[in-house]
This record gives structure tokens, C-alpha cells and sequence, in this order.
């Protein structure tokens, strides 16, 4: 059974189709690409993944059930989570804050056990302390852990963000144009983290990027789409080839 | 565990110190009827000013009603005390108590249209419950109507106020640095993207908002037993807007600053008696140059934390950091 698979997912906003007959099946670890000329509706598709858009037609099955209609929160504790195109950290608390907030649904203390700040409280806390300090190792970031996130270089924001997707603990984790803004030499590393990521806690990784370079070197599969349609999926190889995909980013 | 408790130690010891300095002065007389009055006031203010703080400042949800739930706290605690028949203490508590839970419950009821909006509209709609509630009250029987409520039994004392005036602001501090609080904190920072990292919004939403209106309700119970008479007048939404001003110039998200700025706004117009026609002036002038020159609060992001102070850390110990920081 796939991990993530929808059926004939699409929604219109009012006239306009945005996306339409979305079928892909991603398997458990799998490095998958979404790519499409501007416009085409890839943030669309994570929008309806992420229960940000409600779909007005078609199903999203992850781990098997339909998760149509379910809120954001329920989404992520299903175990999708995802990164914005343009990063949305919160920006006026530290980097170690940042990272502890996407643990609280893993959390369980109560509004009273927190108040009263009962041993659950205590116990909870430093785990996640912990947890989230290792974490930040692992994104080489602990030396920043109490820097505020908007202080943080560009590059730094846009790593924070995927720490802090990974923090809610995803079996699926969407990333929404990771390499945007980033120069080559960070682009290369941002590739080998992905890398690494995938490696390290076993997930499935769907992307949405621009640069062909990181798009082709990384996924192992790719999505095409172009008018909320897919045009093609195959593998680096079999979409540099294609026709149709010439046609949409380069014209007839 | 060893520097917790030493903490709780300190921490306890000072409050009752303190509570026990304050005591000796009203026994001497040295803080007479007048003072103990304002010091009464400053408890309110300061539990107005950080449940305010709670939705304004840390849920980040600019509300405009605090003084309509203030109002149905005051009158149902000042209407039950009335009926029941107890000792002194517990009566003022129960009422008090049963009171926040009705504020509380209206703002249950409220909070879900009032959050299908954001920002000014938010503002607009809860300043209109406000009103709402007031005018309601100012046509009801067992109010009194426009000719207020009196003889309202004098429960109120300077020690009762102390309390749980330290129980709701160590409440509040200690709900701020859980998980719950970081919760309220990111959706203030980022709501969408609180809601991808699996925090429920409208449920945290909801609590906050409800919460405060609680703490907002007890105030008004204490308010009602020590003014002893109650006029809807008390409860308009200048009173709100005092309550806002008191957490704009404390600092939004700043509990300190709060408790700071509530004792400056309640000493302030005694200061000015003779300028009472100025009051409002004086508080605008003094809200533009907070904006000018303090944009975070008098605080900005410091919490007061005696340990720290006393085993000369600098760091905060709080991790309740202030939003507004001005255009960046």
C-alpha cells in the first residue's frame, strides 16, 4: 500500500480549475519531485495535501483512510507536515522555541499538570528540551539555539523551518521550494540535508523546486504538472526527454 | 529539583513578606482607608491587565470587551453575595468565583464567531459584545438598571485582594511557560503556520480567550464588593480601553510589564486629581510616546524574576518574548 495516494484530486476556485485529475502514489520513503512552469498549481497541491484547501472534487488517502475534510492540525498528527514557499517561522521567538512548538502534539501534560507544573510537567519539558537540542544538532544549528529566528541568516531560516517540520514528527514531509533565494554553494548543502533527512528518519519527501539541478540530482521520481494537470512522472532520466515537459517550460 | 525548590522558596518567602510589610503599615496606620483603597484598585487593575495581556498580548488577538466580561463578573458576584448566606470568606470567594465562570462562559459562547474574524474586525465585534453586555445589564430588573446596584456587602479586603491577585499572575506565568502557552505564543507569531506544526488554533483560541474572560469576571467580583455599589457606567468601553492602555504601555506579552504599568495607571489619575478632564489626554499623549520611543512596553522583553536577580543572572527567565518591537 502507498503511503500517500489521491484519487482524481482537484478543487476550482469558483470557474477556474486550479487542479484537476491529481493522481500520484508516493511510497513510504520515497524522494519524490513536483515540478511545473509558475502558476501551474504545485503549492495548490500541497495546500489540499495539508488540509489548508478543502477539495472540491477526488480523495487523498494517507496510511490508507481519507483525510479530505480533516483541519491542518489533524493532518499533521496523521504525520504530514510541510514547509512555506515563503518561510513562516515564528519569528520573534528563539530557534529552540521554534523547534519545541512543533512537538507539542506529541506532547500529552495538561492545561492543569502545566499551571500547577505537576511532575508530568517537568518530566515532559525536559525530554523535549532534550529532543529538540538534538534535533538542532543534527541541522549543525545548537550554537543558535537561542538566537531569535529572525535574526538568523537567509539560508539558516529556510534550514529552521525543515528543522521544524521534522520536529512533528512527519512520515511524509512536503517541502514548498526549499532552494528558493539560496545561492549554488548553499543549494548543494541544502541537497545533501535532504539527502540525509531522508536517510536518517525514514521518511517520504515530496518537493516542490525550481532548480532543475537539485530537482534532477535528488528525487527519484518526478510529477509534472502544468495547468493543474499532470503532464508527466518518471524518473530524472525519462522527464528530461519528454516532449511535453520540453513543451511547457520551453514552448513549442 | 534542589534549585526548584529554592526558587519556590524565595519566591513564596518574599510574597509573604511583602503581604506581611504591607499589613504592619495599615495596622500603624501609615497606609491609611484612602491608600489601602488604591492599593485594592492596583490588585484589580493588575488581574484586568494580565488576563487582557493573555488574548491581547500573547494570543495576539486584539479584543475590545474586557470590561463587558469585568461587568457580568461584578453584578452576578455581587447579586449571588447578596443571596447566600456565608462566612465572609468563603462567600466572597464562592461569588467570586461563580461569577468568572459565568464571564467565562459567555466568552465560550462568543469566541466562535468572534474568531471567524481577525485583526480590526475582531476589535470591532468583541468592542460591540462589550456594549452588548452593558446594555443589557442596564436594562435588567435584578441589575438595577440605570440606577445601578447598591448595598452590595463590603467583602473586599486588602489581603484577599494581595492573594489572588499573586495566585492569578503566578497562574498566568506558569500557563505561559508550558506547552500551552508556547501554543498561544505561535499563533500569534505565525497562525498558518501554527497550524501546520499541529497546534489547533480555534481550540487554543477559544481557551485563551475564555480564560481571560474568567480572570476579567473574578476582577469584577472583587471590584463589586469594594466599591460596594455598581453603575453600568463603570463597565463602558473607555473601561476597556483604560484595561488595553494599562498592557499596550506594560508591553504586549510582557506579564511584568502588566503588573507595572497597572499600579503606574491606578496612581496616575490620583497624581492628576485636579486635571481629571485631562486624563484621557495625558494617556494618549503617553501611549504616543511609548509607540515613539518604547515600542516593546516599559519592559520590552525582560521578565522580573527575583532569583534571577539574586544570584545575578542576567538572563531571563522567562521564554515570553514581546512581539511588538516597532517597524523592523
Amino acid at each position: 500500500m502507498a503511503l500517500l495516494e489521491t484519487k482524481d484530486l482537484g478543487i476550482a476556485f469558483g470557474g477556474l480549475r486550479a487542479v484537476g485529475d491529481f493522481n500520484i502514489k508516493i511510497d513510504e520513503k520515497e524522494l519524490v519531485g513536483l515540478i511545473g512552469p509558475n502558476g501551474a498549481g504545485k503549492t495548490t497541491v500541497f495546500n489540499l495535501l495539508t488540509g489548508v484547501y478543502l477539495p472540491t472534487e477526488g480523495a487523498i488517502y494517507f496510511n490508507g483512510e481519507n483525510i479530505v475534510g480533516k483541519k491542518p492540525f489533524e493532518i499533521v498528527e496523521k504525520g504530514i507536515t510541510r514547509t512555506f514557499q515563503n518561510i513562516r517561522l515564528f519569528k520573534d521567538l528563539s530557534v529552540l522555541e521554534n523547534v519545541k512548538i512543533a512537538f507539542h502534539h506529541k506532547m500529552k501534560y495538561s492545561i492543569a499538570a502545566g499551571i500547577f507544573r505537576l511532575n508530568a510537567y517537568w518530566k515532559e519539558e525536559k525530554e523535549i528540551e532534550e529532543k529538540a537540542m538534538e534535533l538542532l544538532k543534527l541541522f549543525d544549528m545548537q550554537d543558535a539555539a537561542y538566537t531569535t529566528a529572525k535574526n538568523l541568516p537567509y539560508g539558516q531560516q529556510r534550514k529552521l523551518e525543515i528543522a521544524r517540520a521534522l520536529a512533528a514528527d512527519p512520515k511524509l514531509l512536503l517541502l514548498d521550494e526549499p532552494a528558493a533565494g539560496m545561492n549554488p554553494q548553499e543549494t548543494k548543502e541544502l541537497m545533501e540535508t535532504i539527502h540525509f533527512i531522508r536517510d536518517k528518519f525514514k521518511i517520504a519527501i515530496l518537493l516542490i523546486e525550481h532548480d532543475m539541478s537539485l530537482v534532477m540530482g535528488i528525487c527519484e521520481r518526478i510529477i509534472v504538472i502544468d495547468y493543474g494537470m499532470i503532464i508527466a512522472t518518471g524518473t530524472p532520466e525519462e522527464i528530461k526527454r519528454n516532449k511535453k515537459v520540453i513543451g511547457a517550460y520551453l514552448g513549442e | 529539583m534542589n534549585s526548584r525548590l529554592k526558587a519556590n522558596i524565595i519566591n513564596t518567602t518574599s510574597i509573604i513578606l511583602i503581604y506581611i510589610i504591607l499589613v504592619l503599615l495599615i495596622r500603624i496606620g501609615f497606609i491609611n482607608n484612602y491608600y489601602e483603597g488604591i492599593l485594592i484598585e492596583m490588585g484589580i487593575n493588575i488581574i484586568l491587565a494580565v488576563s487582557l495581556n493573555l488574548a491581547t498580548g500573547y494570543l495576539g488577538q486584539l479584543t475590545l470587551g474586557h470590561a463587558g466580561f469585568m461587568a457580568i463578573g461584578a453584578y452576578t458576584a455581587a447579586i449571588l453575595s447578596a443571596r447566600m448566606n456565608l462566612p465572609d470568606l468563603p462567600l466572597l470567594l464562592v461569588s467570586i468565583v461563580l461569577g468568572g465562570l459565568l464571564a467565562a462562559f459567555f466568552a465560550f459562547l462568543m469566541a466562535i464567531p468572534v474568531f471567524r474574524l481577525r485583526g480590526d474586525y475582531l476589535a470591532i465585534l468583541t468592542l460591540g459584545f462589550g456594549e452588548i453586555i452593558r446594555v443589557i445589564i442596564l436594562n435588567m430588573k435584578i441589575t438595577g438598571g440605570g440606577k445601578g446596584l447598591s448595598g452590595i456587602l463590603p467583602l473586599t479586603s486588602f489581603s484577599t485582594v494581595y492573594f489572588i491577585t499573586v495566585i492569578t499572575v503566578t497562574i498566568f506565568y506558569t500557563l505561559i511557560n508550558s506547552r500551552h502557552g508556547r501554543a498561544i505564543i505561535s499563533i500569534r507569531e505565525d497562525e498558518i503556520a501554527a497550524e501546520a506544526v499541529g497546534i489547533s488554533t480555534k481550540y487554543y483560541k477559544t481557551f485563551a480567550f475564555t480564560l481571560a474572560a474568567f480572570f476579567a469576571g473574578v476582577a469584577g467580583g472583587l471590584f463589586a464588593h469594594h466599591t460596594l455599589v455598581l453603575d453600568p457606567k463603570d463597565f463602558n468601553f473607555i473601561r476597556s480601553i483604560e484595561i488595553l492602555i494599562i498592557v499596550v504601555l506594560g508591553g504586549m506579552g510582557n506579564l511584568t510589564g502588566s503588573v507595572l504599568a497597572a499600579i503606574i495607571i491606578t496612581i496616575l489619575p490620583r497624581l492628576l486629581m485636579g486635571f481629571a478632564d485631562w486624563n484621557m489626554i495625558i494617556y494618549s499623549v503617553l501611549l504616543i510616546a511609548m509607540m515613539l520611543f518604547k515600542p516593546g512596553g516599559l519592559l520590552e522583553k525582560r521578565e522580573f524574576s527575583l532569583n534571577g536577580l539574586l544570584s545575578g543572572k542576567k538572563k531571563s527567565q522567562g521564554n515570553t518574548p514581546v512581539k511588538n518591537e516597532g517597524s523592523e
